[in-house]
């Protein structure tokens, strides 16, 4: 089953390679190929990956300069799960949105812009969730400073 | 502007601005946007049918839902940041605070999430295993009774939740004989479990059993097939199984649409392919397959196949897997937690759905690099948009209540 979705991914993008210590199985593509991958994998009767499960946002740090968006799919008939993994450019983190094809993206990925800052593009409503609107910063950045005050308001206790 | 500051020991600690109505949760929708006889309503953040902190913005024409828009993040406590600055063992006390009402079953998603990662999760004790299920499973029962019991409250059925809050509070009560605490366990750890049982538990989990059962006869009666029940639920809210599956529904959501699809089942984890039980899935009885009605009642089914795991558990716990001197549920604690580096994603059934853990361990730390959670309710939460469109108001509250969210949960 994994090699066959693999051949799939590559089918789409030939750079798609396999993360090694990663479970459930996990495979890393390039980010502009995101939202075609993610629609062969959903649309392909031999993958049919019905659920996404998770969005995860990972910030490497300033040395690194990397950021990482992990996709968690399920497909229910098959019962098969697969990670998929973006590496994205710290400086300006931006990636394709993937609520075209699940619905459950939305607020995940908000989620994620919320917390790491990290852009969905063609997102339908992409605002902070967790976070007060008018909040600095991304707190899930690894460099991240708080505010001394919000609204007046003393954040560090 | 002095009338509306407070002044501490000369430190001005807050001011009134005039913006600050609008600027930290401005509504997503302005006048402008809203054609004739379109009106915002705020429901919440205090509203009791809410379930806690949670403000819908509806665009209603008259009494008639165009749009909700949820607000959430009232409750939020920054649960992935502490994980990320502390040992696993000590984040286990953080994933009780998140839901709040099921902290058992979020301690054993995540210890063994932990366990899976440092590969001792076969070599753990029969016992531990057994009594990790017994007390999640009590703890789902609990959960779903305040799942139904706030639902017939939302609804307007009163009496219900007093029946509920009577037959939880025995679980309650044999939880914190277990482990000390009321709510807040810290019971299951990774490696082992706090302590064994006391003495004299699985004798007391079967008085309650029998005591129980009965009860939940009386308490279908009383409100599932109660006839105002009915008109208020079938029907309303409903939720197709394409819709469901794409917008990640899970558990009761999940199943309540139809399918039947319990990850106790489907990834057998811990001792559940050891035990017998059902899953129960929405057949649309009283209505439509995934109304509010089915949702319930897959809750109501859930709690029956509970129990009979827990008197499955006690007997197992009584005979094969009995408690002698020599037994230390603590034996295959691990002294440090420092797992290779790894991506690890760890699923369970939780009463409320999938809940979900991410690790990124670097392999030269006892601290997760990155610990995210995949909260069931957060995920159950952002189907209410989907489902509320073109209902009434007075349906919006069931239609709420039915998704059954804990807010500690979803702010996380």
């Amino acid at each position: 089953m994994m090699e066959q979705l693999l051949s799939l991914i590559r089918n789409i993008d030939t750079s798609a390679e396999v993360v090694a210590d990663a479970a459930p199985f996990t495979v890393s593509i390039a980010p502009k190929s995101l939202a075609s991958v993610a629609g062969a994998l959903h649309a392909d009767p031999a993958a049919y990956f019905d659920q996404l499960t998770c969005v995860t946002g990972v910030d490497n740090g300033p040395e690194a300069n990397t950021m990482e968006v992990i996709y968690h799919l399920y497909s229910i008939p098959f019962n098969a799960s697969l990670a998929l993994k973006v590496i994205l450019n710290r400086e300006n983190p931006e990636v394709e949105s993937l609520c075209s094809v699940w619905k459950s993206a939305n607020w995940l990925e908000r989620e994620t812009f919320d917390m790491l800052g990290i852009r969905f593009l063609n997102h339908p409503d992409l605002r902070r969730i967790l976070r007060p609107a008018d909040w600095e910063g991304f707190p899930l950045r690894k460099d991240y400073k708080e505010m001394d005050t919000y609204r007046e308001v003393k954040v560090k206790y | 502007m002095a009338l509306h500051s407070t002044v501490t020991q000369g430190k001005i600690q807050y001011r009134f601005r005039e913006d600050n109505l609008a600027l930290s949760e401005p509504n997503k929708f302005k006048a402008g946007d809203l054609r004739l006889e379109e009106m915002i309503i705020n429901l919440g953040p205090q509203h009791p049918s809410t379930h806690g902190v949670l403000r819908l913005e509806v665009i209603s024409d008259g009494e008639v839902i165009r749009q909700v828009v949820p607000h959430i993040g009232y409750l939020h406590r920054c649960f992935e940041k502490h994980a990320e600055n502390l040992p696993y063992n000590q984040i286990i006390p953080f994933v009780d605070r998140m839901d709040y009402v099921a902290s058992m079953n979020s301690e054993h998603a995540f210890a063994m999430g932990v366990e899976r990662m440092m590969g001792i999760s076969g070599s753990l004790p029969k016992r531990v295993e057994f009594v990790r299920v017994l007390v999640a499973e009590l703890n789902r029962i609990s959960s779903h009774l305040i799942a139904i019991g706030t639902y017939g409250l939302d609804i307007g059925a009163f009496t219900p939740m007093f029946w509920i809050m009577r037959d939880r509070e025995h679980i309650l009560r044999m939880l914190e004989w277990a482990s000390g605490a009321r709510l807040l366990y810290n019971y299951i750890w990774v490696g082992g479990l706090f302590y064994d049982l006391p003495v004299g538990f699985e004798e007391k989990c079967r008085e309650f059993i029998s005591y129980f059962e009965p009860h939940v006869r009386e308490l279908e009666q009383l409100l599932i097939g109660n006839k105002i029940f009915i008109d208020r639920t079938a029907n309303v809210g409903v939720l197709p199984l394409d819709l469901a599956i794409n917008c990640g529904a899970s558990g009761p959501m999940l199943r309540g649409s139809g399918l039947r699809f319990d990850l106790r089942k489907v990834d057998a984890y811990s001792v559940y392919p050891e035990l017998d039980f059902e899953v129960p899935i929405g057949e649309g009885k009283m209505g439509t397959t995934g109304d509010c009605w089915d949702r319930t009642w897959v809750r109501i089914c859930e709690i029956r196949e509970s129990m009979k795991i827990v008197g499955q558990c006690v007997e197992k716990l009584l005979g094969e897997h009995k408690r002698t001197r020599e037994f230390d549920p603590q034996a295959a604690v691990p002294k440090k937690i420092r797992p290779k580096a790894q991506d690890f994603y760890v699923r369970a059934e939780n009463p409320k759905g999938e809940l979900g853990f991410f690790f990124r361990s670097d392999g030269k730390s006892d601290i997760p690099f990155r610990c995210k959670v995949r909260s069931c309710c957060f995920v159950n939460l952002s189907i209410l948009e989907e489902l509320s469109k073109g209902v009434l108001i007075a349906d919006l509250v069931a239609i709420l209540g039915s998704i059954d969210i804990v807010l500690g949960e979803v702010d996380r």
